[in-house]
């Protein structure tokens, strides 16, 4: 594998990718920016997911609904590197094979993720949060002699200002209420200015502004980046999705607008009980 | 001292204080002062003062992978060994034809196990810079090694503070091994001389007191450089959320293993200017038990803080040395005692409740 040929000082490794055009690089002209192909996860027996098919489009923001235990966090690690499938492809672009490399790697190919609890470094200030997240060389070498230049530090307050955090910009992370800490790892995620951003559940305990706000921010995002964002809350997802799939029983049971999921009889069933 | 966000910081900035005037100012005046002056202190207050700075720059390396990493280290001593066996083979080597049998290559120990020659690990001991890169060389490849293999294996928490356990007592075992060419469960002692200077005079241990108190303060402030880059916050960050880092993009297991190796090199530096003060090194030092209660000082000191470490260390060994003079049967409950009230009331340790008695007088 791949991630054993890393140097010493925390080096990703370039991508091999088998016998496709440019080594690691994200290419995207043939249309979607995430493929998986039949990904299959089982624990102990049972399938957290089922022979799923899943293609996003870049730019796209795309919502994905579905009952507990439907495989949609299941579906984010799978992305993510922190769980291996036990069959199928997954591919980010056309070139950069996933299942090659690990969780950094992942994350400096451009995928990242927003965690269902959110996963803030508590000990951190909200500055220091960002500054970690920034975009960078993130070797050890290289992190030991980083220095921050103006155009950084105006990047980080900016985002700051983005996630209403400014006023608490040298607070510890740790004191923050659930919202804002939300929104301080939603920040995170832009500082590392993602190809991919998968958000699990973002507006679990949020206000009613700070949903509205949100869902704002998720849309201004929209067409720059691919968004994928799992939330239980049909009202939001309404506010804020072109394009829903469902997934249940670790497979995608449709896809389509938001009326067009919600009048389906099997999705009924699925929520309703059958 | 901005650089080192010292200003702000009354505890750091005391310890230093206090520091500095103790690795100056006592061996001054053992030196100067005639020994009957109340300004003298005797050679022996000089000798334990220089073996507690050494204990006190130990507990830092330690707080620097387990305060601020989150590994909970407990083979620190395997290290501190290590350097101390570098440091002595070193001061064996300088005593030539001065030894008992009187081999000028040979130390005694290997005319009496009847070897002929110098095992090929001794040769260049004789020379004091080779020893001195040995001293960091050797405990950081070993903490390169077993940190490469723990870390990339992903093994965390108490898994991995057993298998320090176990790498320490192994080391203890294989040492007391007379073929291991090491003096066997004797260890290497008889020292007589470090670069010319008698190891027994007032003098050299003096210097040596100075010399440990200038190591310490400059290894301080350098870690306290350390956890103030980035790199200290992504440290830091390592220890609360591991996970969570990979996916900012981090090779953690890399950090990880810089710092460990860091730390095996600060505890190697301790051992060799805590072995010419003791003037011994046995395999006792590589004792499981040795390296827990450097765990135990850190914690009663106040992790993550560095000066904790210091203040720590340098507490609880006075304390041993007041304790064990007095009733030694009781120093060991009392330790265990003394943890365990920390531990569930002063979780952040000593520095934790001056730091709050600071913020009220404050307020």
């Amino acid at each position: 594998m791949n991630i054993f040929a890393e140097n010493l000082f925390g080096e990703v490794p370039k991508v091999s990718s088998g016998n496709l055009v440019v080594e690691g690089e994200l290419d995207t002209r043939h249309g979607p920016i995430l493929y998986l192909e039949d990904v299959s996860v089982s624990f102990d027996g049972f399938k957290a997911l089922n022979h799923m098919s899943l293609y996003i489009d870049a730019g796209e923001l795309r919502c994905m609904i579905g009952p507990n235990g439907a495989g949609k966090t299941t579906l984010m690690d799978v992305i993510t590197g922190k769980t291996r499938p036990d069959t199928g492809t997954v591919f980010f672009g056309q070139t950069i094979d996933l299942l090659q490399i690990d969780e950094p790697a992942i994350a400096q190919a451009g995928i990242c993720r927003k965690f269902q609890k959110p996963s803030v470094f508590d000990a951190l200030t909200v500055f220091e949060n960002l500054e970690l997240a920034l975009k960078a060389d993130k070797r050890t070498w290289q992190t030991l002699f980083y220095r921050l230049n103006g155009e950084q530090r105006d990047r980080i307050d900016q985002i700051i200002e983005t996630i209403g955090l400014t006023a608490c910009n040298h607070q510890r992370a740790g004191i923050l209420s659930h919202g804002q800490k939300q929104w301080l790892e939603i920040g995170m995620l832009l500082m590392q200015e993602p190809k991919v951003m998968l958000v699990d559940e973002p507006i679990a305990g949020m206000t009613h502004q700070e949903i509205e706000r949100t869902a704002e921010l998720l849309l201004s995002l929209q067409g720059q980046r691919s968004i994928v964002v799992v939330e239980h809350d049909m009202e939001f997802v309404r506010s804020i999705a072109s394009k829903v799939t469902v997934l249940h029983e670790g497979s995608v049971l449709t896809e389509g607008t938001m009326d067009e999921v919600q009048n389906d009889p099997r999705v009924i069933q699925v929520y309703l009980g059958g | 001292m901005k650089l080192i966000g010292l200003g702000t910081d009354k505890i750091g900035t005391t310890v230093l204080i206090l520091l500095a005037s103790v690795s100056f100012i006592i061996p001054l005046c053992n030196l100067v002062s005639p020994a009957d002056s109340p300004l003298h202190f005797s050679a022996y207050t000089v000798s334990v003062l220089g073996k507690y700075l050494t204990f006190a720059l130990l507990g830092l390396s330690l707080d620097l992978v387990w305060g601020y990493c989150g590994i909970l280290a407990l083979g620190q001593g395997a290290f501190f060994a290590l350097g101390g066996y570098a440091m002595g083979m070193y001061l064996m080597r300088q005593i030539g034809t001065r030894g008992v049998y009187g081999d000028p290559l040979l130390p005694d120990f290997m005319v009496f196990l009847n070897w002929k020659e110098l095992p090929w690990y001794w040769l260049g001991f004789d020379n004091f810079w080779f020893a001195l890169l040995m001293v960091v060389l050797v405990p950081g490849v070993l903490a390169f090694v077993f940190g490469w293999l723990a870390f990339r294996s992903r093994v965390t928490g108490v898994y991995l503070s057993i298998i320090t356990q176990a790498l320490t007592y192994a080391l203890l075992l294989a040492f007391f091994r007379n073929e291991m060419g090491f003096g066997g469960n004797n260890g290497l002692t008889d020292f007589k001389e470090l670069l010319g200077f008698n190891i027994q005079s007032e003098a050299l241990r003096a210097l040596l007191l100075m010399i440990s108190g200038v190591t310490l303060i400059a290894v301080f402030i350098l870690c306290r450089w350390l956890v103030n880059t980035k790199l200290g916050r992504v440290v830091t960050a390592i220890r609360d959320q591991e996970s969570r880092v990979r996916f900012l993009g981090y090779r953690v297991e890399m950090f990880k293993l810089w710092i460990f190796v860091f730390s095996a090199m600060i505890a190697g530096i301790a051992g060799a200017l805590y072995v010419p003060q003791v003037g011994i090194i046995n395999p006792s030092e590589f004792s499981p038990l040795n390296s827990l209660e450097i765990v135990i000082w850190v914690a009663i000191g106040g992790r993550g803080t560095l000066y904790g470490a210091i203040i720590g260390a340098v507490l609880v060994n006075y304390s041993k040395t007041v304790l064990t003079g007095l009733m030694p049967e009781i120093w060991l409950f009392t330790l265990g005692a003394v943890f365990v009230l920390v531990t569930v009331f002063l979780p952040d340790g000593l520095v934790g409740l001056m730091r709050r008695r600071l913020q009220e007088s404050h307020s």
